[in-house]
C-alpha cells in the first residue's frame, strides 16, 4: 500500500477491485465505515461476485473475471473526454506531458501490438525490443515537455489516442456490465479528480492473479495519476498484501529476482564484476542513483570482514543468474517435473494445495531426492507421498519434518500491508520439542558451516565467511540491529561533522555509505530498530513503539511502531501539495512547504528532500524513485508502456474485440511432455463452457495449514464448495447442497454445490457466460476436508511476475 | 478522567455488579468461603499472525506459558480491539494437539514417519544440503562468467514468518548459491 488502514478514512470514494476486504482484510471495514459515517464516502466494488464487501458498497459493479483492463480503459476515456482529470496535478506530477520519440507505436496501429515485438519461435508468443519506448530528449538528454498538452506525441495525447478505442459500447460487451452500471461507477469514481477530493483503490489477488496481473495494476495506478489520488491522504493505490508478512518477506528478498530492499539479483551477462553492476543498474537520477551504497552495505552485513574494496565487497560470493525469472515459481516447478531440482526446503508453506496446477506440483515433489519441511502441522505437502492413491512404496524422495514455533511462540517483527513494521514479542511456550523457525534456521547455518570448514567442497568461501554470530540460541534482536545497519566507522558530513559513530545504529539510510563504512541488512528497514521516542519521551527500538499522539488527526499515529521507509505513512507524500507547496484543501493538509522555516512541515515524514523548496530545480518532481521524478502514466512493463486488453489465456469469448491478438503476447507457455501426462494443457469453451474463479473465505486460511487443524473455524467452514449462480443450477439441474464435479483441461475435483444470487450470468459478446466461484482453502488433510480448488487451475502466469492466472480459467459442471 | 481500558472495565464491572447482585445474595456471600481463583495471569501484546491488517491481540498465558485467552488491542490504531474469527483462534493454533511436536523423518519408498531427535535432523539436513550443493554447482555459466550458483537446490516460503527469519532465509540460500528462491508472494 501506498498508504495505509487507518487511512481509509480519509477518502471520499473507495474502490475494491479484486479484492473483498470485509472477508480478507477485515480491519479495512472499520476506517471504509468511518469513512463513510463521517465524510460521507461512497464505497464501489467491482467483482465479478456479489461478495460480502459488495453488499456494504454504495455500487455493486459486477465485470466478468479477467476484463480489467477494458474496464479501467473505458474509465479513463470517461475522465479524459469529459475533462475530470486533475489537471495541475496531471501536468505538473506525472509524464503526461512529456514528448515520446515518433517511432513508438501502439496497438491501433499495430493490432494489438506495440512496436519492438519478436517472436522468436513463431508462435505468437515472445518479447518486446524497447528500443522505441522512450522519451524526445534535448542535446543534454532532458525529456521533451509540453505543458499545454496538446503536442500529438506528448504522453496524454497518445494515451488519450490509445483509450479512445475502449468505447462504453465495447467495454460493455467484453465485460458483460451494462452500460449505464459503467456510467455510474466512471461517474462517482471520477469525482475525485477535484483537486480537494480523494479516492483509494483497494485491490488484492482478483487484480493481479491473471495473465495480465501486472498490467491491471498499471491500469488502476494510471487512473489515480490522472485523478490526482497518489501521495495524498484517502488515496493511493492500494495492494492488500494477502498474508501477516508476505508484504516482510518480499522485502528481505525471499524471491528469485530481489535482494533485499528491491536490489534487483546480478545477472551473469550484465553484472559480472561489481562495477559492472553499478554501472548498468544506477540510475543518474532518483533516488535509486544511491544503489551502491544499500548493495555494498547489504555485503558488508553478510561477509562483515571479508567483504572489502580489494575483493569487490565479496560481490562473487553471490550468484548470478541468466534470467531471474527462470527461476520463479512456476518455472521452478516445472523445472522440478523436468528433474531438474534434486532438494527442496520449505519454510511454512503448502504448494500441494495452494500451486497452480497443485497435481502436476505434487507430481514434481515425487522428483525430488529430499525434502525439508518446517511445519506446524502435518499438511498436504509435509505427506504429499501418502496423499489419496498415491502408492508410497513408488516414491523415494526423503522428507524431513521439522516441527516448528507458530507466530505467538517466538519474538520478531512483521509488516502490515500498509509498510507498518510492529514487533511481537514471544508470548507462548512451543508445544513438545517445536523451534522457532529462526532457531531451526540458525542451526542449519551453523552445521553447515562446521561441515564446510572440515570438508570445503566447491568454493566454500560464502559459508565459511557468512558473519552469522547470533549464538548457539539465535538471539533475534541482534539480526534486527542487522537489518537495520549499523556504522562500521564513524560517519560524517561533508562539513566533518558526525551523522553516526562508530558502532551506532543507524537512525535512518540517508547515512549508507558505499564504501564498506556501514553494514546494513535491508536499506529500507533503516530506524526500525534505532532507539526512537514514543511521542511522551521515552525511548525504545522504533517498531516497538505504542505512542498515541496523531498530529493533524488524520490517523497517521507517527508514534506508533515504525513504518518503511524512514517512518513516512503515506509514500510520494510531496503530491500532497500543490506544485507552490500549498495544500490542495484545507481538509487535505498532509505536508506543506513552509516559507519561514525554508522547509517542508506537517503530519508525516515528507517524501521529499526536506529543505528542497518548490521553487527548487526538481522541487516538482514528487516520485523520487523515477529518474524523471514524474508518476509513469507511460511506464513500460514487458507487455508494453500502456495496458491494452488480451484474453485470459482460457476464455469463453471467440475473438478479443480490441485486436486479433487473443492472449497476453510475453506470456510464456510451457510445453513440457511430462506435464501433458498429468493434465498440464489448456481447454477450450466449447468442452468446458463455464468462468471459474477461486477465493477465500475469512474462516479459513490460505492452503489452511492455519486454519483446517483448528476445531473452531473447522464448525464454521467445514467442507469445500462451488458457488454458482441459480440459472446455471437450473441449467445443469444441481439443487442447492448437491455434490457435483468440477472439471477443467486439467483434472477433476467434487464440491458442494452452494446456490446463490450472489453470482449472475453475464451477457458477453452477445451470449450468456456463466461464472462459478470455489475456496481454494481445502485439502485432504486436517479436521477441514475437501478436494483440491488448484488441482483445476492452469500453470501459466503473468507476464512480468508469472503469478498465476487463478482468477479466470474454464471449467465444466455437472452433478456428481 | 482518563479512563483506561482496564480502569473502564473495572469501573463498569463494580457498576454491573452493584446493580445486578440482589441484596439478599449480596448479604449470604459474606458467609461463602474465599476461593484463590486468580492464577498468575501474564498478559502482553502482540500482532494477529493472519491477514496483513496487523491487529493487535492481547494475549494472556498460565503460568505453564500456554495461552488462556486471546483478544483485542484497543490502544493497536489498526484494529482499536476488533477482531475476525481467524484472529482469536491463535489460543487453538498454540494448543492443538494436532501439532508437530518432534521432528519426523520418513525413509524412501517407506509408509511412515518416524520420530528423531534434533541432533540426527539438524545434521541430515545439513548434510543434504551440502551434498546437493557441492554436487550440482556451478563455478561459471557456458560462456564461462562467474556465476557461483547451486541450481540443485530450491527455497521456499515464508510469507507468514517474521521479517528476521525471511532476512536470514535471503541471506543464508544466496550464500549457498541457491537461485530458485521462491515464496507466496509470487503465487
Amino acid at each position: 500500500m501506498t498508504n495505509h488502514w487507518v487511512d481509509l478514512k480519509n477518502a471520499d470514494v473507495i474502490m475494491m477491485n479484486g479484492s473483498n476486504a470485509a472477508e480478507n482484510h477485515p480491519a479495512a471495514m472499520t476506517w471504509i465505515n468511518k469513512a463513510k459515517d463521517e465524510r460521507g464516502a461512497k464505497l464501489i466494488v467491482v467483482d465479478p461476485r456479489f461478495t460480502r464487501s459488495a453488499s456494504q458498497a454504495d455500487l455493486y459493479v459486477p465485470i466478468r473475471s479477467g476484463t480489467d483492463i477494458p474496464f479501467y480503459g473505458g474509465m479513463m476515456k470517461y475522465i479524459i473526454d469529459n475533462n475530470l482529470y486533475h489537471r495541475e496535478y496531471v501536468v505538473h506530477y506525472t509524464n503526461a506531458a512529456t514528448l515520446l520519440v515518433p517511432e513508438f507505436k501502439g496497438p491501433a496501429e499495430l493490432d494489438g501490438l506495440f512496436s519492438g515485438f519478436v517472436d522468436e519461435d513463431k508462435d505468437g508468443f515472445g518479447t518486446y525490443d524497447r528500443d522505441t519506448w522512450k522519451y524526445q530528449t534535448d542535446a543534454a538528454g532532458n525529456p521533451l515537455r509540453d505543458e499545454t498538452l496538446k503536442n500529438p506525441r506528448c504522453v496524454f495525447q497518445i494515451m488519450r489516442r490509445h483509450y479512445a478505442r475502449y468505447t462504453l459500447e465495447k467495454v460493455s460487451r467484453i465485460t458483460g456490465c451494462p452500460q449505464d452500471k459503467l456510467e455510474a461507477v466512471y461517474k462517482l469514481y471520477a469525482s475525485t479528480g477535484a483537486p480537494n477530493k480523494t479516492g483509494t483503490i483497494l485491490y488484492a489477488m482478483g487484480q493481479t492473479q491473471h495473465t495480465v496481473g501486472s498490467q491491471n495494476v498499471r491500469a488502476l495506478s494510471m487512473v489515480q495519476l490522472l485523478l490526482g489520488n497518489l501521495g495524498r491522504q484517502g488515496g493511493g493505490v492500494n495492494a492488500l498484501r494477502g498474508e501477516s508478512n508476505v508484504q516482510g518477506s518480499t522485502d528481505q528478498g525471499v524471491l528469485a529476482d530481489v535482494l533485499t530492499g528491491y536490489i534487483g539479483v546480478p545477472r551473469a551477462a550484465n553484472h559480472p564484476t561489481l562495477a559492472a553492476y553499478i554501472e548498468k543498474e544506477t540510475p543518474k537520477t532518483g533516488y535509486w542513483s544511491n544503489k551502491p551504497k544499500f548493495l555494498v552495505s547489504m555485503l558488508k552485513a553478510w561477509w562483515g570482514d571479508h567483504a572489502t574494496a580489494e575483493n569487490q565487497f565479496a560481490y562473487d560470493y553471490l550468484p548470478k543468474v541468466e534470467n531471474p525469472s527462470q527461476h520463479f515459481w512456476i518455472s521452478l516447478f516445472e523445472d522440478m517435473v523436468a528433474g531438474k531440482i534434486q532438494g527442496l526446503w520449505i519454510m511454512g508453506q503448502n504448494p500441494a494445495v495452494s500451486g497452480p496446477n497443485s497435481r502436476l506440483e505434487r507430481e514434481a515433489l515425487k522428483k525430488l531426492k529430499w525434502l525439508v519441511v518446517q511445519e506446524i502441522f502435518d499438511t498436504e505437502t509435509c505427506s504429499f507421498w501418502r496423499a489419496p492413491g498415491v502408492k508410497s512404496a513408488d516414491i523415494q524422495t526423503e522428507v524431513f519434518i521439522l516441527p516448528a514455533g507458530d507466530a505467538m511462540e517466538k519474538q520478531g517483527s512483521i509488516v502490515t500491508s500498509g509498510r507498518l513494521i510492529q514487533w511481537r514479542p514471544k508470548v507462548a511456550e512451543p508445544p513438545g520439542e517445536a523451534l522457532p523457525d529462526d532457531q531451526i534456521i540458525n542451526l542449519v547455518a551453523l552445521k553447515l558451516k562446521e561441515l564446510y570448514s572440515s570438508d570445503p567442497g566447491p568454493f566454500p568461501g560464502p559459508i565459511r565467511h557468512l558473519k552469522w554470530d547470533y549464538g548457539k540460541e539465535v538471539d533475534v534482536e541482534k539480526v534486527a540491529q542487522e537489518i537495520n545497519g549499523y556504522a562500521l566507522d564513524d560517519i560524517k558530513d561533508p562539513k566533518g561533522e558526525i551523522l553516526a559513530k562508530k558502532g551506532e545504529l543507524l537512525k535512518t539510510f540517508g547515512v549508507l555509505q558505499d564504501d564498506g563504512t556501514t553494514a546494513c541488512g535491508t536499506w529500507i528497514y533503516a530506524g526500525y530498530f534505532a532507539l526512537a521516542d514514543d511521542g511522551t519521551g521515552r525511548m525504545m527500538p522504533a517498531s516497538k513503539r505504542r505512542g498515541q499522539k496523531d498530529p493533524g488527526g488524520l490517523g497517521m499515529y507517527p508514534y506508533w511502531a515504525f513504518s518503511w521507509p524512514a517512518n513516512r505513512r503515506i509514500i510520494y507524500n510531496r503530491c500532497s501539495a500543490d506544485p507552490n507547496g500549498k495544500p490542495w484543501s484545507e481538509d487535505k493538509k498532509l505536508i506543506w512547504w513552509d516559507e519561514t522555516q525554508k522547509k517542508w512541515v506537517g503530519y508525516d515524514v515528507p517524501d521529499f528532500v526536506a529543505t528542497k523548496a518548490p521553487a527548487d530545480p526538481g522541487g516538482r518532481d514528487p516520485f523520487i524513485m523515477r529518474t524523471d521524478g514524474k508518476g509513469g502514466l507511460f511506464a513500460p512493463l514487458n507487455e508494453g508502456p500502456f495496458p491494452e486488453h488480451y484474453e485470459p489465456v482460457e476464455t469463453p469469448v471467440e475473438k478479443n474485440p480490441f485486436s486479433s491478438r487473443m492472449h497476453n503476447p510475453v506470456i510464456k507457455i510451457w510445453k513440457t511432455e511430462a506435464g501433458k501426462n498429468i493434465g498440464n494443457n489448456w481447454g477450450k469453451s466449447k468442452e468446458f463452457p463455464i468462468v471459474a474463479t477461486t477465493y477465500r473465505v475469512v474462516e479459513q486460511w490460505q492452503a489452511g495449514g492455519m486454519s483446517r487443524w483448528l476445531g473452531w473455524l473447522t464448525e464454521c467452514q467445514p467442507d469445500m464448495f462451488i458457488e454458482m449462480s441459480k440459472e446455471l443450477a437450473k441449467e445443469r439441474g444441481i439443487q442447492n447442497g448437491d455434490r457435483v464435479k468440477v472439471r477443467s483441461a486439467r483434472g477433476e475435483i467434487q464440491a458442494v454445490a452452494v446456490v446463490t444470487a450472489r453470482f449472475k450470468p453475464f451477457q458477453v459478446e452477445g451470449k450468456p457466460v456463466h461464472i462459478v466461484g470455489m475456496p481454494w482453502h481445502y485439502g485432504w488433510g486436517g479436521l477441514a476436508r475437501g478436494d483440491v480448488a488448484n488441482d483445476l487451475t492452469p500453470h501459466v502466469g503473468d507476464g512480468n511476475t508469472t503469478i498465476p492466472e487463478y482468477k479466470a480459467f474454464l471449467v465444466d459442471v455437472k452433478k456428481a | 478522567m482518563n479512563v483506561t481500558r482496564r480502569n473502564f472495565l473495572k469501573v463498569s464491572g463494580m457498576a454491573a455488579g452493584s446493580v445486578l447482585l440482589p441484596s439478599s445474595m449480596a448479604a449470604s456471600s459474606e458467609k461463602v468461603r474465599s476461593f484463590p481463583l486468580h492464577k498468575p495471569v501474564k498478559e502482553a501484546a502482540t500482532i494477529c499472525p493472519y491477514c496483513s491488517c496487523g491487529c493487535g491481540l492481547l494475549i494472556s498465558t498460565g503460568p505453564d506459558g500456554h495461552i488462556i485467552n486471546a483478544e483485542g488491542d484497543p490502544d493497536n490504531p489498526q484494529n482499536r480491539g476488533a477482531l475476525d474469527p481467524k484472529s482469536i483462534s491463535v489460543r487453538e493454533l498454540s494448543q492443538s494437539p494436532l501439532r508437530l511436536k518432534k521432528p519426523l523423518y520418513r525413509a524412501p519408498g517407506s509408509d511412515r514417519f518416524v520420530e528423531k531427535d534434533w541432533n540426527w535432523m539438524i545434521t541430515e539436513v545439513a548434510k543434504r544440503i551440502k551434498t546437493t550443493r557441492d554436487a550440482t554447482f556451478q563455478k561459471t555459466n557456458a560462456k564461462g562468467v562467474t556465476v557461483n550458483r547451486t541450481p540443485g537446490l530450491a527455497f521456499l516460503g515464508g510469507a507468514a514468518h517474521n521479517n528476521e527469519e525471511c532476512y536470514l532465509a535471503s541471506k543464508l540460500n544466496r550464500a549457498l548459491g541457491v537461485v530458485y528462491l521462491e515464496h507466496q508472494a509470487r503465487i
